[in-house]
């Protein structure tokens, strides 16, 4: 596997008409197996980023590509996890998973199985008949992460899917994340604005400058894992991660 | 999750046992009062007793002066509503999703079906029966009139604010448009779709007893009452109507049976 973002810049027309560049020149490598975090203040563009990537939105400029090929359009290859709202609610829980592999044609029988195989990775086994209204904020998202696992995809693009939870909810979504990743040998692109979760996951963080956004630096964080965040290596990775994204913000003010 | 669940149903019933308590108060009061200012007019025509209406009621399948039975004419009443709201629905449900779907759809239409819209389906009763003459066509007709805008726009509706990340996911699974439609619009779009034709088939059933008083007609319940007043026989008159609202309660109430057990994440989608 292999993912390329050249050069890619995005401007649009705002309701006024007037031309807003939401990224500006981004260029960055994604390695095989990596867990790569997106960082960057609010409206910097991470999510237009990874919706390029996600081939749901196009890029002005550059190009973005996996495995050689420019991506246009969705692919196969990358699965989506969206923040909230994006599992069917007049679906049950094993529905949602199997629903990529249904619009792929997979038959009953296999994509009920290959469904109930992720759904027991992310311990829900016992809730394959409920609908999501039934379910918290977390199973939910453990639905999500299931339903995009199921496509068996190479790239996981994840778009603040936490961001919904509460802090408790979420330090126990990011540790079963790190456990899922290493299990799977995915790819994962996560987009957040918290350092603190990006500095706790990744190998290397993304920090993108405040509009119009390029990359301010790459970080490789090599605190070794399952990682303390009340260690005194973490909380210097993160005072780091944390001056950069307050400079960003100052530097645009 | 089982003692939320619980705990909400305990609170329905009790709120429901409450409610229809003290809902059965203001009935009561209505027939005990009906029945004294029925004995106290001491006339059939301006105000039957409550036990003449009830003997029309007891026998249902009685012919009425010739006219038929009761139940005769709510059949016949039903058959014609079923005629104008099932052509409503063929052509409102589809032509809505088309709407709904495409901007450009949306745009050529709405304009003209504003200009429509607000005129109601009985004004339209004179150029049915040119057009038609007196029977089940222009019935037909007119009930169409009535109950197509709730169903066409409510479906446009239901369509247009779908979740776009709904949408998105099946597209970032490589769906097509069709099956975007087909598994995600569609089964999103359902439950206003459905309240669409709620409303659809109320405006549906007032619309074919107007109708059925039309000159000309010579049955269904709409005729039935309208020729009880003809013979002074206001008993029937009163049984007719209170029919009427049975039948339109019974069907508004199966739609909802439906609603709460198909659409129950409705309102719970967080």
């Amino acid at each position: 596997m292999s993912l390329s973002i050249e050069h890619v810049s995005k401007v649009f027309t705002n309701e006024m008409g007037e031309e807003v560049t939401a990224l500006g020149d981004i260029s960055l490598d994604v390695k095989e197996g990596e867990f790569i975090c997106i960082l960057g203040p609010s409206g910097c563009g991470k999510t237009t980023l990874l919706r390029i990537i996600a081939g749901l939105d196009h890029p002005t400029g550059g190009r973005a590509a996996i495995n050689e090929k420019e991506i246009t359009g969705p692919t196969p290859e990358m699965a989506m996890i969206f923040q909230e709202y994006s599992l069917y609610p007049w679906r049950t829980v094993l529905d949602n998973i199997a629903f990529g592999l249904e619009v792929q044609g997979v038959g009953k029988e296999e994509r009920y199985g290959r469904a109930r195989k992720y759904l027991t990775l992310v311990g829900l086994e016992d809730f394959e008949n409920s609908h999501p209204y039934e379910l918290s904020g977390g199973m939910r998202q453990r639905v999500a992460v299931a339903r995009a696992l199921c496509v068996e995809p190479q790239v996981l693009l994840m778009d603040e899917p936490f961001g919904a939870l509460d802090a408790q909810t979420r330090n126990t979504m990011q540790k079963e994340l790190l456990e899922i990743w290493k299990k799977t040998k995915k790819t994962v692109i996560f987009v957040t604005h918290s350092v603190d979760e990006a500095v706790y996951l990744s190998d290397r963080v993304v920090v993108l400058s405040p509009r119009p956004s390029h990359v301010q630096e790459v970080i490789s964080i090599t605190v070794p894992r399952p990682r303390d965040r009340t260690s005194v290596e973490f909380a210097q990775v993160r005072r780091h991660v944390l001056s950069l994204i307050q400079g960003g913000e100052e530097a645009s003010q | 999750m089982k003692i939320t669940e619980s705990a909400k149903k305990r609170h329905i019933r009790t709120a429901f046992l409450g409610g229809r308590a003290i809902g059965a108060i203001l009935p009561i009061l209505i027939i005990i009062g009906w029945e004294i200012a029925a004995i106290l007019i001491d006339n059939e025509f301006i105000l039957p007793r409550v036990e003449s209406v009830l003997a029309i009621l007891a026998a249902p399948t009685v012919d009425i002066l010739g006219s038929g039975s009761l139940i005769d004419n709510a059949l016949l009443s039903i058959q014609r509503v079923l005629m104008g709201f099932g052509l409503a629905a063929a052509v409102g449900i589809p032509v809505g999703i088309v709407m709904g779907y495409w901007k450009r759809a949306e745009d050529f239409l709405d304009p003209a079906i504003q200009l429509f819209r607000p005129i109601p389906p009985l004004a339209w009763i004179p150029l049915a029966l040119a057009w038609f003459k007196t029977g089940i066509v222009s019935m037909t007709f007119i009930i169409f009139i009535g109950a197509v805008f709730p169903v066409l726009l409510n479906t446009v509706d239901g369509v247009k604010s779908v979740n776009r990340t709904w949408v998105e996911s099946a597209f970032t699974f490589g769906a097509s448009q069709a099956q975007v439609l087909r598994k995600v619009i569609l089964p999103a779009a359902l439950p206003t779709v459905w309240t669409g034709l709620r409303l659809g088939f109320g405006i549906s059933w007032m619309c074919v007893v107007a109708a059925e008083m039309l000159p000309g007609t010579t049955s269904g319940l709409g005729y039935l009452i309208m020729y009880a007043y003809n013979w002074g026989q206001s008993q029937v008159i009163i049984a007719g109507m209170i029919v009427i609202g049975l039948i339109g309660l019974g069907i508004d109430g199966l739609f909802r049976a439906v609603e709460k057990r198909q659409f129950r994440w409705r309102g719970m989608v967080r």
